[in-house]
């Protein structure tokens, strides 16, 4: 039994990687998701061609191949990542690349209606889109980023093909090494829908606490 | 006789192949009301929309306060505005909406603060003080914390007034501003407007089908038809004794429909 304690051990010792992979990735995959959605909406040519070119290399390739690019092609470019380092780069710029289009989608399902009220109120383009656009479009953004969020987590396992100790890589080792299957896999799988568990109901309290008086209860 | 505050000089604006506008020239005197008035798609609300440059213009000029508003004079040559001189001639002129487009996601005072503060470098404290003193003149005072959605149309609208009164302009635009509103709502924002045009000197343009209210209100009444102005006059000759056919026709309409003049 202390044996099997000491296994569980290494596979949490794994999920605590998974979790760090997954909240310096989402951040990493929030910061691109702007840049590019709202680059995909700017008046400017070069940076439409920009988010559009980042947006469609990132969807279009995969997520493996973008680990491997980061951590064995990227050293010959004289830039040398650590596993860890390789990881967040990939997810954030994959996943990233992804909810660029939530953001931008949810840019332009803003009525018209406010974008002309801020034109009224002679709020500068970037002023009307800071206070009155994104704080409404966030709300549409959070179930889809929720969704996003949760496929960076089992997009996380990937890192394990780079030798990162991740939940996954962790339940391998202790498969090998004790020969059993189901406990490890097991407790991975248990682990892995426990953390998607926390992303949605995260998420839905935060879209909870956002839509606070848009429908006329004050909670 | 003082100079003209809006000067429009044969404006033309079609959207595809429909032709809004068809050379709309006419002047509005400093502190006058206007009452726009006509069937729907005759101009009238387009001709707002572009003194608020929501919508370009595809020829002619138009002079707002003595400047023109969609050309910038430099060595004597006239260019097409650039964002600076929009904005700074967006200072001179607000707007209110038919359907108010108040911000959903900030509460009545801040709706009201936003654009003074941002656009205007006031203080927050400044700003909130005169965002008090004018929601206390639409009425409203007691609903300073309340998100839009608490309120009612009327009150709205009342909000969107007072939003607009905050950037202190010379000229305010009203379009349509009773048409999205309940009957037994409306009176409360057209008294507010009565209240404003009592109390303020401010150049007042508004696109009504309120014939009874753009009676009593305005100083001259222009009647719109297929992009042009077909008839103007006090009030009284408007209502009373309207000279062309087209404006007699509508009028007869609008009174069948039930309106009161």
């Amino acid at each position: 039994m202390t044996q099997w304690s000491g296994y569980l051990g290494l596979i949490l010792q794994g999920a605590l990687v998974t979790i760090e992979l997954t909240l310096m990735g989402s951040v990493l995959a929030l910061i691109m998701a702007f840049l590019a959605g709202m680059g995909r909406v700017s008046r400017f040519f070069i940076l439409r061609a920009i988010a559009t070119a980042y947006i469609e290399f990132f969807r279009g390739t995969s997520i493996f191949v973008q680990l491997f690019w980061a951590y064995f092609v990227l050293p010959f470019a004289g830039l040398s990542l650590t596993p860890l380092q390789a990881g967040v780069l990939a997810l954030g710029l994959n996943v990233g690349a992804y909810a660029a289009e939530v953001v931008r989608g949810a840019i332009l399902s803003v009525g018209r209606e406010q974008y002309e009220a801020c034109t009224a109120l002679n709020l500068g383009r970037w002023q009307g889109m800071r206070h009155v656009i994104l704080p409404q479009a966030l709300l549409v953004m959070l179930p889809t980023f929720g969704n996003n969020a949760i496929e960076l987590l089992k997009a996380t396992s990937v890192v394990s093909l780079i030798s990162l100790a991740d939940l996954t890589f962790q339940a391998q080792v202790v498969r090998s090494q004790t020969g059993s299957t189901l406990m490890p896999f097991a407790s991975v799988l248990v682990i892995y829908f426990a953390l998607a568990l926390i992303i949605s109901w995260g998420v839905r309290t935060l879209e909870r606490r956002m839509a606070r008086g848009l429908d006329g209860v004050r909670v | 006789m003082p100079a003209p505050i809006i000067k429009v000089d044969a404006i033309s604006k079609s959207f595809g192949a429909f032709k809004v506008l068809d050379g709309l020239s006419m002047q509005v005197m400093p502190g006058e009301k206007l009452a726009l008035i006509g069937p729907s798609g005759s101009g009238k609300t387009t001709i707002l929309r572009i003194l608020m440059t929501l919508e370009r213009i595809d020829g002619g000029h138009i002079q707002v306060d003595g400047e023109q508003l969609y050309h910038m004079e430099r060595n004597g040559q006239l260019l097409p505005a650039d964002e600076r001189h929009l904005a700074r001639m967006r200072q001179k002129i607000g707007m209110v909406f038919q359907l108010f487009n108040l911000f959903p996601h900030k509460c009545v005072m801040d709706n009201v603060t936003l654009a003074p503060m941002l656009t205007k470098g006031v203080a927050r404290a400044a700003a909130e003080k005169r965002a008090m003193e004018l929601l206390d003149m639409v009425g409203l005072a007691d609903k300073a914390k309340a998100m839009p959605a608490q309120l009612s149309g009327g009150q709205k609208q009342r909000v969107a007034i007072a939003r607009a009164l905050a950037l202190s302009p010379k000229i305010m635009l009203f379009d349509e501003v009773t048409s999205a509103l309940d009957p037994e709502l409306v009176e409360e924002v057209l008294n507010v407007m009565r209240k404003l045009a009592a109390e303020t000197d401010m150049t007042m343009l508004l696109v009504t089908h309120e014939m009874g209210f753009a009676h009593d209100f305005a100083d001259r009444v222009l009647f719109f038809d297929r992009g042009r102005i077909v008839e103007e006059g006090k009030p009284d000759e408007i209502f009373r004794h309207p000279k062309q056919e087209r404006t007699q026709s509508f009028l007869k309409k609008i009174i069948a429909a039930g309106h009161r003049v």
